[in-house]
């Protein structure tokens, strides 16, 4: 069989494959350039980025739990200028489109961002942070109120003419309503799902891990939670969705497009094995070969919904048989 | 740099306490200056998930293979893991990583002092130190007679090794600062002094080491996610913090070395 087809379109964005790089968990691209090779995924996003530097949170700033880890780094960033003056030069060399994430202390600050951004044409699209867990500004607070996003994504809209990705928040009680408000507001695509609130406690000195009490969860723990928001999300909108939660493989990464995604983001896995996004895309293409699909795109939202427990009997690691939920 | 090793020892030397030599490129050996660390993933799942930081204890490619050796204690679900892997098994091995000890600072006296398991970079400080025919003294200190390990090893590169233990069961009883402050005190030759082990112990130092006035570089451990700089997770409060604007070091890419004078001594 021939070469699989791998490319998506993401809002106007041509990727050579579906797989991307998590915020936060890929630097500026330049730090894994000796580890990868940067052309061999679809696209990489920033460290969240700010118009002042940001010192971020005081140490102890991250812990690991089951199958997971819980972080609250507070944002710490280099600041626009200081990525535009040292980080730029190299994404000139790079084929791979960068995305810039991006977040701000007040609406004004979001749209200032956007428009900064804008103007950089080695940025070849945005991604708006509002679902920062642990920051009291420049976060959660316009990530879970369905106006106040809204709010922030009509002012980026106003500024960019670029892709503009709103990455979304877990941490709601409805993240449909949240997904429907940001794409009302003219989002081109959605990513999903920033990291869980969670709180990790030492017994033997009866005191959180982290200094600043409670983190953001990711890595694998996050997964089931993750596939379950983008298959909801990615049923109500009709903008492309970005699945991220737990990725580690071609099969977590597959799943997400079957639930829906249009692309997916490796976050923590990076930490773990620094090509790990080079390893899932690499991993996928012969997925697709094995299973003799010719384009990535017809996998995209066609999970079998009537298959929950149908066919052969399946168990699952507890021996018991799924039961049929949905 | 992403590389397999295969374990050509992990052996108990003290309860609790492990040295384990494994496989490794002579490309990582020339890389592995002191100091420096790796990043071990113990398992290939997702849980434990994260690679765990190790000092490297040596690295040489001189008899037969390269190979680096560590020296690490059992503390936690990773290191026990890692406690029960068997010779040939094989771990994959992320480094050598980090600054390392800068060995460029002239001094009459190179004054190497340990806690516990932070006897592990020293060794390969010592021995680079004394291939250099530099004075090297030692001092160990721990809890207990446990807490002293490889002592021989550095005893037998010819440095002179003095011992603390808090329950005296082996040198003087007492804190490792003592028989140091005692040693610095009687001597006026300019000593260069290198630290690494317990917090407690590195800011005790580093205060010392402040009171006369001699140059003090410490090797600081840190809960780490990725070990090249990009989480963010590993930081220390550094000197030039100010209510408004902290200054936070990276452990992994801007130490784990550090000159004492950098740290914030009262956040960390």
């Amino acid at each position: 069989m021939s070469t699989p087809d791998l490319s998506v379109d993401l809002a106007g964005l041509r990727l050579r494959n579906p797989v991307m790089t998590a915020s936060g968990t890929f630097g500026y691209g330049v730090e894994f350039a000796e580890h990868m090779d940067l052309e061999s995924i679809g696209a990489f996003v920033t460290k969240g980025l700010s118009l002042k530097p940001r010192a971020g949170n005081p140490p102890p700033r991250i812990c690991e739990t089951p199958a997971g880890m819980l972080n609250a780094i507070g944002l710490q960033n280099i600041g626009i200028d200081a990525f535009v003056a040292r980080k730029l030069p190299f994404l000139r060399t790079v084929k791979t489109p960068c995305i810039a994430n991006f977040f701000g202390e007040s609406v004004e600050e979001y749209a200032e961002m956007a428009a900064r951004l804008d103007a950089i044409p080695e940025v070849a699209a945005l991604e708006v942070n509002i679902s920062c867990p642990n920051v009291k500004k420049g976060g959660i607070v316009f990530g879970v109120d369905p106006a106040c996003a809204s709010g922030v994504v009509s002012a980026c809209r106003a500024e960019t003419t670029k892709p503009l990705i709103v990455k979304l928040s877990p941490n709601v009680t409805d993240i449909v309503a949240m997904a429907r408000a940001c794409a009302d507001a003219g989002a081109d695509a959605l990513s999903l799902i920033n990291t869980l609130l969670g709180l990790a406690v030492d017994l033997a000195k009866r005191r959180p891990m982290l200094a600043n009490v409670t983190g953001g969860l990711s890595g694998p723990a996050v997964k089931p939670i993750a596939l379950r928001m983008v298959w909801q999300v990615a049923r109500a909108v009709e903008i492309p969705v970005v699945g991220i939660g737990g990725i580690t493989s071609a099969s977590d990464a597959l799943e997400f497009i079957l639930a829906g995604a249009t692309a997916v983001q490796v976050g923590t896995a990076n930490f773990v094995t620094p090509d790990a996004a080079q390893r899932v895309a690499r991993e996928m293409e012969s997925w697709l070969i094995d299973n003799g699909v010719d384009d990535v795109k017809a996998l995209i939202g066609g999970l079998d919904q009537e298959s929950g427990d149908r066919g052969q009997e399946t168990e699952n690691s507890c021996g018991l048989r799924p039961e049929k939920n949905l | 740099m992403l590389t397999e090793s295969s374990i050509l020892f992990n052996k108990e030397i003290s309860p609790s306490y492990r040295h384990m030599r494994l496989s490794a490129s002579e490309g990582f050996v020339r890389e592995a200056a002191p100091g420096r660390f790796v990043m071990l993933r113990v398992e290939g799942t997702t849980d434990p998930l994260l690679r765990r930081p190790f000092a490297i204890f040596d690295a040489d490619a001189s008899s037969g293979g390269a190979v680096f050796e560590i020296l690490y204690r059992v503390v936690g679900k990773a290191t026990a893991i890692l406690s029960a892997k068997k010779e040939g098994d094989v771990l994959d091995v992320l480094g050598p990583l980090g600054k390392g000890f800068d060995l460029a600072v002239p001094a009459a006296e190179h004054v190497l002092v340990g806690g516990g398991v932070g006897l592990a970079p020293l060794y390969a400080l010592a021995k680079e130190l004394r291939a250099a025919s530099s004075t090297v003294r030692l001092f160990a200190g721990g809890r207990g007679r446990d807490d002293i390990v490889r002592a021989e090893a550095f005893a037998s590169l010819g440095v002179e090794c003095h011992v603390a233990t808090e329950d005296g069961s082996i040198g003087e009883r007492g804190l490792v600062t003592q028989p140091l402050t005692r040693h610095l005190e009687s001597q006026g030759a300019k000593a260069t002094i290198y630290a690494c082990g317990p917090e407690g112990m590195l800011r005790a130092v580093a205060k010392i080491a402040a009171r006369h006035a001699l140059p003090c570089q410490v090797s600081l451990e840190s809960r780490m996610a990725c070990g090249v700089g990009v989480c963010l997770g590993c930081v220390v409060g550094g000197r030039r913090a100010a209510p408004q604007t902290p200054d936070f070091r990276c452990v992994c890419s801007e130490g784990p070395v550090f000159d004492a004078n950098e740290i914030d001594w009262g956040s960390a």
